[in-house]
């Protein structure tokens, strides 16, 4: 059902979810809720809506009997209410085991993306590894070369940390203007968990480095081999070679049982599946770093080496394909994230960036993690367009898809971290334009 | 950023160490064992642009057709048109256009990673199934379609990093942070 579909379809099939009557219900709830409750006296026209409730409320037959017994499953799942809350394919990848997968982001709260949500970008499909027979080996320009079990790595000092990861492809369908398409296909490609596992400094103590060494390939156990050239300089401080994500071992389609972290940098460099770090004096020049993860600029150079995933930020409620069904109280809410470090700022505006508002931090602020944003919106049924800006601890701040494509062309492919509009018809219809 | 760089990795290693936050002691574990190269070997199979890693063995553009006919058009197409896989072959002179087209021959910097390439993940189907005979072959047939190389060729060790790309000096570092 998610995998074989033309982004035709993947728009209609996301575009419709709010129409179903649990997404529907649930956005009149919020209206309701909260413009019956603590902001009423602001809000007349909510407040009209509302009228004293007179019918007795039901016992319903989840409440007249027990329900269902321990370890039913003994590994837990979401309520089936919950089913239609899953990571979809914008298009059918051109192989099986290669392309995408997207997380339901309108959909989660928090910071913190659920394991079975996290997007997947395979180009060789999820190897099936046994963990008693997968290796790593630290090789190349070290003192000591050495070969480390699974038993061996998570024997290791560990440390836990919150970081995002995302493809430097996501929202690359908005470098030739708004795509239509709703956050799941424009941002999903992005997701942040607890990261659990040994820092990358520690196993090269271990190893010892020689010091011509200045860049680390990196190097998966799957059919593609994959493989990525890290300068050492800028990863040494916070690189972790992980085993573990939201508490429990990595999923398989994350790395199982052991993958790279680079904090900040774009999604392909850390590479699932490990297999072997190797200390080096220059970039190999793999494929991934030449004929892809380049930005190709209008003058027909591109870009190489381009790593850090700059500040961004996106609303994900209310966003493409919801409908607001009352006028009202509606918390404009949304993920700000930086590859550069911790977001300072995020700015809310509801006339397309004419004005702006700071909005909320709403969770826990982490170095080069997803942080959410909330700010209040009363809608009174004007059109409106919904934008977020996010400002990172380094300054920077959001670009403009008109500033990014002045400076890079439409060809750059990558990267591509603009200001999203969501505009907000009379109708309440919230649409990607 | 720049004074960084400069330093040795090791030293670099233990300023990590010592950040807060990291273990205690810059110290060895004495986990994992040492490992010899004849160990690592198959799996060492990274190429570097100046040709180390290049195995023995060579091959040569006729060998590479008969390869690619039976291993590799199915998805990349009977010249490397592309079907199913990313089209291998044209493009020249589409990089600054406003539908580049890239391919080995317009794009692709250097010819080791052709090799290095097809070497870990191709064909899709059944990848590390090449011999580095038949690896050389096929680089030498994709270098030839894309008319970098002479119909003659015999790529091995030596030849294949001395092969000059025409898109070889077509990338720029980033400029980031302080530009877009």
């Amino acid at each position: 059902m998610t995998d074989n579909r033309s982004p035709h379809h993947a728009t209609s099939a996301s575009a419709s979810l709010p129409a179903r009557p649990a997404r529907r219900g649930a956005l009149r709830r919020l209206a309701g809720t909260l413009a019956g409750g603590w902001a009423a006296s602001q809000l007349p026209a909510a407040n009209a809506q509302s009228a004293v409730t007179q019918a007795p409320l039901a016992i319903p037959p989840w409440t007249r009997e027990p329900g269902a017994s321990l370890l039913s499953p003994a590994y837990g799942a979401p309520s089936p209410h919950e089913g239609d809350v899953i990571r979809r394919s914008a298009r059918a990848p051109a192989l099986p085991g290669s392309g995408s997968s997207m997380t339901p982001l309108a959909d989660l709260t928090g910071s913190i993306t659920p394991n079975g949500l996290v997007y997947e970008r395979h180009h060789a499909g999820v190897p099936a590894i046994d963990p008693d027979q997968h290796r790593l080996v630290v090789h190349g320009l070290v003192r000591e070369p050495r070969l480390f079990t699974m038993d061996d790595l998570v024997r290791f000092p560990s440390e836990s940390r919150v970081h995002f990861l995302e493809c430097s492809g996501n929202t690359g369908s908005e470098w030739n203007g708004p795509s239509g398409l709703p956050v799941q296909f424009t941002h999903g490609l992005l997701s942040c968990c607890e990261w659990t596992g040994v820092r990358l400094s520690t196993l090269l103590d271990e190893t010892g480095a020689d010091p011509s060494a200045r860049w680390l390939l990196a190097e998966g156990a799957d059919g593609a081999a994959m493989t990525r050239s890290l300068p050492l300089d800028r990863i040494l401080d916070r690189a972790l070679v992980v085993y573990a994500q939201n508490g429990e071992r990595l999923r398989p389609e994350n790395g199982y049982p052991l993958r790279l972290i680079v904090p900040g940098f774009e999604g392909n460099t850390n590479i699932k599946w490990l297999r072997r770090l190797k200390l080096v004096s220059a970039p190999e020049m793999t494929r991934e770093e030449t004929s892809k993860y380049t930005n190709l600029l209008p003058n027909g150079c591109a870009r190489q080496f381009v790593f850090e995933m700059d500040a961004k930020s996106v609303i994900t409620r209310p966003s493409a394909g919801h409908r607001l069904s009352a006028h009202g109280y509606y918390p404009v809410s949304g993920y700000a994230w930086s590859g550069r470090g911790r977001i300072r700022r995020v700015d809310v505006s509801t006339d397309g960036g004419k004005t702006w508002q700071p909005a909320r931090l709403t969770s826990a602020v982490h170095d080069r993690a997803l942080t959410r944003f909330e700010a209040d919106w009363t809608w009174r049924g004007e059109p409106a367009d919904l934008q977020s800006r996010a400002i990172d601890e380094t300054g920077y701040v959001q670009p403009t898809r008109e500033a990014l494509v002045a400076a890079r062309g439409l060809n750059s492919q990558y990267h591509y971290n603009g200001i999203q509009n969501w505009r907000v018809g009379a109708d309440g219809e919230v649409r990607n334009a | 950023m720049r004074k960084r760089r400069s330093l040795p990795i090791a030293m670099a290693v233990a300023v990590a160490a010592l950040m807060p936050g990291a273990p205690a002691r810059a110290a060895h574990y004495d986990l994992g064992q040492p490992v010899g190269p004849a160990t690592i070997a198959p799996w060492n199979i990274d190429v570097s642009p100046d040709g180390a890693g290049l195995p023995p063995g060579s091959g040569t553009v006729a060998q590479g057709r008969q390869i690619f006919a039976a291993r590799c058009a199915m998805c990349h197409g009977d010249a490397g048109q592309g079907g199913i896989g990313d089209p291998l072959v044209g493009g020249a002179g589409t990089l600054s256009s406003a539908k580049p087209k890239k391919t080995v021959g317009s794009y692709w910097p250097y010819a080791t990673t052709l090799f290095d390439y097809i070497r870990r993940a191709m064909p899709y189907n059944a990848p590390q199934s090449l011999s580095a005979d038949e690896v050389y072959a096929v680089s030498a047939y994709l270098l030839y379609l894309n008319k970098v190389v002479p119909e003659d060729t015999r790529l091995d060790a030596k030849t294949l990093p001395a092969v000059r790309m025409p898109n070889r000096d077509g990338f720029v570092p980033d400029p980031r942070p302080g530009a877009l």
